[in-house]
């Protein structure tokens, strides 16, 4: 703990002389200009409270309007400000300069996505990704209004509630090198969201699913890498998902000879 | 018309870029050496299917230097490969339930860790009193 | 809907999961004993792996199993691994590659396997 004297030193009104100035090396990619991106340096003067996703927006408003970046919450919750930070995917409003400095910065767009603009990704493979896992409860026996609500007890809860609480920030799809490689895989954070449902005592379609997990853009892509569930910031363990996975679809794989029912063809 | 033109980064040299991917090629690179060792050891088969000239050859090739050291290479790279293969574990298996709560990674892994060490002393033991 | 084509990955990742398994657990000590305790002459007893014992340990059922494990699932162990690696690397060779890991370890499991057939029971 800093002591509070100290802090209240510090958050006071700092004479020009005493600033601190980081510099923020930023990728930057205009498409309708650039055949490739490139870097760009720019010098920011900060506070100890400031984290990156504010130094970016230090250089939008003081430098180049253009510098083009996604954010909302500013409190880990949304999930919209991905970045490589020294190369390593965080989320830029729960990084901060202090941490950094006095080296310099690099902030580049998450990686294994296409760069649509400077900091910006397109997501949209990442988007057909969450919608093919059927993300939503297949009963597994339909109930009518009647016959009242689907009953779940706290430890049929527990099974799951760890892959409810990812935010679909994709920084495991930048930590992910088969995504890299392959951008069909279907990744980390979808099959997180995938096994939620599978997990979910009301929910019975997990053989539907199967399709998926078992095919070539399936489970079988990852190779253990484990760098996705060490980068989540809400520890999904979105690579245990991934991992279990492998051994239902491999279960699918022998037996469905003897049980003929759901799974690709 | 639109102007949107995504730009796809090239995936070259990726795993030099993080140490934790340096570590998986690493861990990875293990596989290697176990090839290696499985075609030495495919090798002694055959020479002990030829008679037993055959074999005392392979025994003797497998007293040179050069064998040595490279089994003492294979020794390091397996052992690192039976390390991460359990230190892997809380990421590519179920996680283990007991009293409703989930087994801590470290208790997974160390589990991992004896069962090999029991396993290579069992190993010796056995082929001890094989021997003897 | 999309139409997925099933992958067969499980064959292999079953097979380098088992290969896996048996190199952690036991690689580390066969590599000892066969490759530097016993041509060193080091703890074990003299002749240990000398002809007569050998041929009997291939003979017996149990050991032509333990023999046959180990060579063919360490083999396919490493080619899934390799295999993958390649094209971690960049080099997606394709028929190649898989020439190169999964057919050499199809190889050396029929090898090991008629050897071990023909030395008798
Ligand atoms: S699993 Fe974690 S890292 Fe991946 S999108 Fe969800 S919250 Fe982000
Ligand atoms: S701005 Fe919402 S998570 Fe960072």
């Amino acid at each position: 703990m800093v002591p509070l004297v100290k802090r209240q030193t510090r958050k006071g009104k700092h004479p020009m002389s005493e600033q601190k100035i980081i510099e923020i090396e930023v990728l930057r990619y205009k498409p309708e200009s650039d055949q490739a991106p490139h870097s760009e340096v720019y010098k920011v003067p900060f506070t100890d409270d400031m984290s990156v996703l504010q130094g970016v927006q230090y250089i939008k408003d003081n430098f180049d309007g253009s510098l083009t970046f996604r954010w909302s919450c500013r409190m880990a919750i949304c999930g919209s400000c991905g970045m490589m930070i020294n190369g390593i995917p965080k989320l830029s409003c729960e990084s901060f300069l202090r941490d950094y400095y006095p080296n310099r910065i690099t902030v580049e767009a998450l990686a294994n996505f296409p760069i649509e603009k400077d900091l910006v990704v397109d997501l949209s493979g990442f988007i057909e990704k969450l919608e093919a896992i059927q993300p939503y409860i297949i009963p597994k026996e339909p109930r009518t209004l009647e016959q009242g609500e689907y009953i779940q007890t706290p430890e049929q809860f527990s099974q799951y509630i760890q892959f409810t609480s990812c935010i679909n920030c994709t920084l495991c799809y930048a930590a992910c090198p088969q995504v890299g490689l392959n951008p069909d895989f279907i990744g980390p954070a979808a099959m997180a969201l995938l096994h939620r449902y599978n997990m979910d005592s009301r929910d019975g379609g997990q053989a539907q699913r199967m399709e998926l997990v078992a095919s070539e853009e399936g489970v079988y892509n990852c190779s253990a890498v484990g760098y996705c569930s060490e980068v989540c910031p809400k520890h999904v363990d979105p690579g245990n998902a991934v991992n279990v996975n492998k051994i239902n679809a491999a279960k699918d794989y022998f037996l469905r000879f003897l049980s003929p029912k759901g799974g690709a063809q | 018309m639109s102007k949107r033109r995504p730009y796809v980064r090239p995936m070259g040299g990726w795993w030099k870029k993080n140490p934790f991917y340096v570590e998986y090629m690493v861990h990875e690179s293990t596989a290697l050496f176990v090839a290696a060792y499985a075609i030495t050891l495919l090798v002694g088969l055959v020479r002990l299917g030829q008679g037993e000239a055959a074999w005392n050859g392979w025994l003797e090739a497998m007293k040179s230097p050069l064998s040595i050291v490279a089994h003492l290479a294979f020794l390091v790279a397996i052992a690192y490969h039976a390390f991460t293969w359990f230190k892997l574990f809380p990421l590519t298996m179920p996680p283990i339930i007991v009293n409703g709560k989930k087994l801590e990674p470290e208790v997974v892994v160390g589990s991992g860790w004896t069962a090999a060490i029991l396993a290579a002393l069992a190993l010796l033991g056995i082929v001890w009193r094989i021997a003897a | 809907m999309k139409t997925r084509k099933r992958s067969n990955a499980p064959i292999f990742w079953g097979l380098f999961g088992a290969g896996g398994m048996l190199a952690a657990l036991f690689g580390p000590m066969l590599v000892f004993i066969t490759g530097v305790a016993i041509p060193l002459g080091l703890l074990l007893p003299a002749g240990t792996m000398s002809y007569p014992k050998m041929l009997a340990f291939a003979q017996n059922f149990i050991g032509k199993g333990f023999i046959f494990a180990v060579i063919s699932l360490f083999l396919w162990h490493a080619a899934h691994r390799i295999f993958h690696s390649l094209h971690e690397i960049g080099i997606h060779a394709g028929f190649g590659a898989k020439l190169l890991t999964y057919g050499v370890a199809l190889i050396g499991t029929v090898v090991s396997a008629v050897v071990l057939l023909r030395v008798g029971f």
